[in-house]
């Protein structure tokens, strides 16, 4: 039911086009945002989203990233998405080399400072195959806010002057009405459905993020729908005895998928560091040959395994216990 | 025959960044250098330097043998004094709190211009570099110090593509871009300390690192170099600014 209607709610539109207001308050208007138990599997999480959609990806870079929903949706054979998030990083390579996204709208795209350009992006977009619009980070974030403030967009001071701005029609210099002043409007970015991996939430949908937020919130604002990956599912009474640290709230949230250890190889604030053998091993293999690379590292990690704890286990025991040791150790003093 | 240095060309670029910064300013660094030579400076000279990163950290004290891969991994937020989302500590620039932005560079132009997006014509790209993350915004907001290795490739007449913007043809056209005061600050390369003309804005030499002649630098630079009229030479770094960085980074991550 939720495929169907997921369907019918794709817009489908030239990234950068503005959303109607009247459209982006109807989708929401449609939404069932009564306080409801909205747990699922990893595989129908993914069935709400359909070939086309623009997907809001949560976290940054290396951390918090939605992964094993990314390598489900990579399972699933999705095609044509056209993806955001403030930083990309290896789940860009997974996207592109496996054809679930042609699509992807970032400030900064590469495995990992430590490594370089990412050959997988270099081929992909270098050939034409799939599409990389570069926005200042900035820019990413106030488009987000833009989208969750219910505006069709923001004025910001950066980017002028840059060949990004260039490279933007969508992206308007204005001069200020009330100081003469040149700036930015960057237009609202309002997903079609938004994946944010979190520590816990409730079977509701109400999230605690501990750490680093990036531009979490505003994403699952600004989303026509939320998809939560979350490393534990927590009573509501927990979540109630620290409203504080609730950073979204459930009626943002469509769907709940609990997913231990569900950023792998990347990290998640307090519970586990990036798996970086894992990572190591990954960008050899793809930066070593992008494409048949790439092949042999989705046929074995992502195609091969029968679940996603398979996966974990690939990744091996070990590591990951060194990775959450890693992890805990933010707390020590 | 000149003794061999006992530093590499990442080690002094580090020592003579964080030399840049001065104790109570705000600093946003970027990865890479700019984290180890902002961290170097807080356990030197600056023990009141407040380190944001793009990820949301506000005062971070990054530990040693432990930098973060990326300014937005958990090990960027050890002892800060918050954490906020990276839309709000990005803004932070643009309200106008931070003393100075520092970063990296992949390739600079004589107006200090960075590229880090394309090598060649943007619409048919040799290369599709990574693109600008928060670059574009700290080099528009604030003042800035780039910290880069010195090669002709990489030091040109014109970046191939404007990423994050120094003083764009150099004049006022920065201002006329609609780009607040601000823009690069100092450049520091293993080979030299460069600022800008305070009119023409072109990049300028201001001082000599140890045992670089003028004729080295400019057989290393693309285009024909200014330089101050008091060019001096740089003090090497001392034992106790190398034996703290390389307590910082015993791995070598970013100082190899």
């Amino acid at each position: 039911m939720m495929q169907t209607s997921a369907n019918k709610e794709r817009m489908n539109v030239e990234p950068g086009t503005v959303q109607s207001y009247e459209e982006l308050r109807g989708r929401l208007a449609r939404r069932d945002r009564s306080l409801r138990e909205k747990v699922v599997t990893l595989e129908q999480a993914a069935s709400f989203v359909s070939d086309g959609m623009s997907v809001g990806i949560g976290g940054s870079t290396m951390s918090r990233t939605p992964m094993a929903l990314i390598w489900q949706l990579i399972r699933a054979g999705k095609k044509d998405l056209s993806c955001s998030r403030c930083i990309v990083s290896t789940d860009g390579d997974l996207l592109f080399g496996s054809g679930a996204a042609n699509h992807i709208e970032t400030s900064w795209f590469a495995q990992g400072i430590l490594w370089g350009l990412s050959k997988v992006m270099r081929h992909n977009v270098e050939s034409g195959a799939c599409r990389y619009d570069e926005w200042s980070h900035m820019a990413m974030g106030m488009r987000y806010r833009a989208g969750g403030m219910g505006v069709p967009f923001l004025p910001i001071r950066s980017m002028l002057g840059s060949g990004v701005a260039k490279q933007r029609p969508e992206a308007k210099e204005f001069d200020c009405p009330f100081t003469g002043e040149k700036l930015l409007l960057v237009p609202a970015l309002n997903p079609d459905v938004a994946l944010i991996h979190v520590q816990r939430c409730d079977a509701y949908g109400n999230a605690q993020i501990d750490g680093l937020q990036f531009m979490d919130i505003d994403l699952a604002m600004a989303a026509n729908r939320v998809i939560l990956t979350t490393e534990r599912i927590v009573s509501n009474d927990q979540i109630r005895r620290a409203p504080d640290q609730t950073k979204i709230p459930f009626f943002c949230v469509d769907a709940v998928v609990e997913v231990p250890y569900g950023s792998a190889p990347h990290e998640c604030f307090g519970v586990y560091e990036p798996m970086m053998q894992h990572l190591e091993m990954y960008v050899a293999q793809v930066n070593g040959d992008p494409i048949a690379g790439m092949k042999k590292y989705l046929d074995d990690y992502v195609y091969g395994p029968k679940s996603w704890t398979e996966f974990l286990s690939m990744i091996g025991v070990g590591e990951i216990v060194a990775a959450s040791r890693r992890g805990r150790s933010i707390f020590d003093d | 025959m000149i003794e061999a240095p006992k530093y590499t060309a990442s080690e002094i670029i580090t020592v003579l960044s964080a030399r840049q910064l001065k104790d109570g300013q705000i600093v946003f660094a970027g990865i890479g250098t700019p984290l180890l030579a902002a961290t170097l400076a807080q356990r030197l000279h600056c023990p009141g330097l407040t380190i944001l990163f793009e990820g949301g950290v506000i005062g971070a004290f990054v530990e040693p043998g432990k930098l973060p891969p990326s300014t937005n991994d958990q090990r960027c937020t050890k002892r800060a004094n918050m954490v906020l989302g990276s839309a709000d500590v990005l803004l932070l620039l643009q309200r106008g709190y931070v003393d100075v932005g520092f970063m990296g560079g992949a390739q600079i132009d004589r107006y200090g211009n960075l590229n880090s997006s394309y090598i060649g014509d943007p619409a048919k790209p040799k290369t599709r570099l990574p693109g600008t993350g928060g670059g574009n915004d700290i080099a528009s907001l604030t003042n800035m110090i780039v910290a880069m290795k010195h090669e002709k490739r990489r030091f040109v007449e014109k970046v191939d593509f404007i990423t994050s913007p120094g003083f764009i043809r150099g004049n006022n056209t920065r201002a006329e871009s609609g780009l607040p005061e601000g823009g690069m600050f100092r450049v520091i390369t293993e080979l030299a300390v460069f600022s800008f003309d305070d009119n023409s804005r072109e990049m300028k030499v201001l001082a000599l690192n140890p045992g670089v002649t003028k004729e080295n630098l400019q057989d290393n630079t693309g285009f024909d170099l200014v330089f101050d009229k008091n060019v001096t030479v740089t003090e090497p770094p001392s034992n106790q600014e190398l034996t703290t960085l390389r307590v910082l980074d015993p791995d070598r991550l970013f100082i190899a």
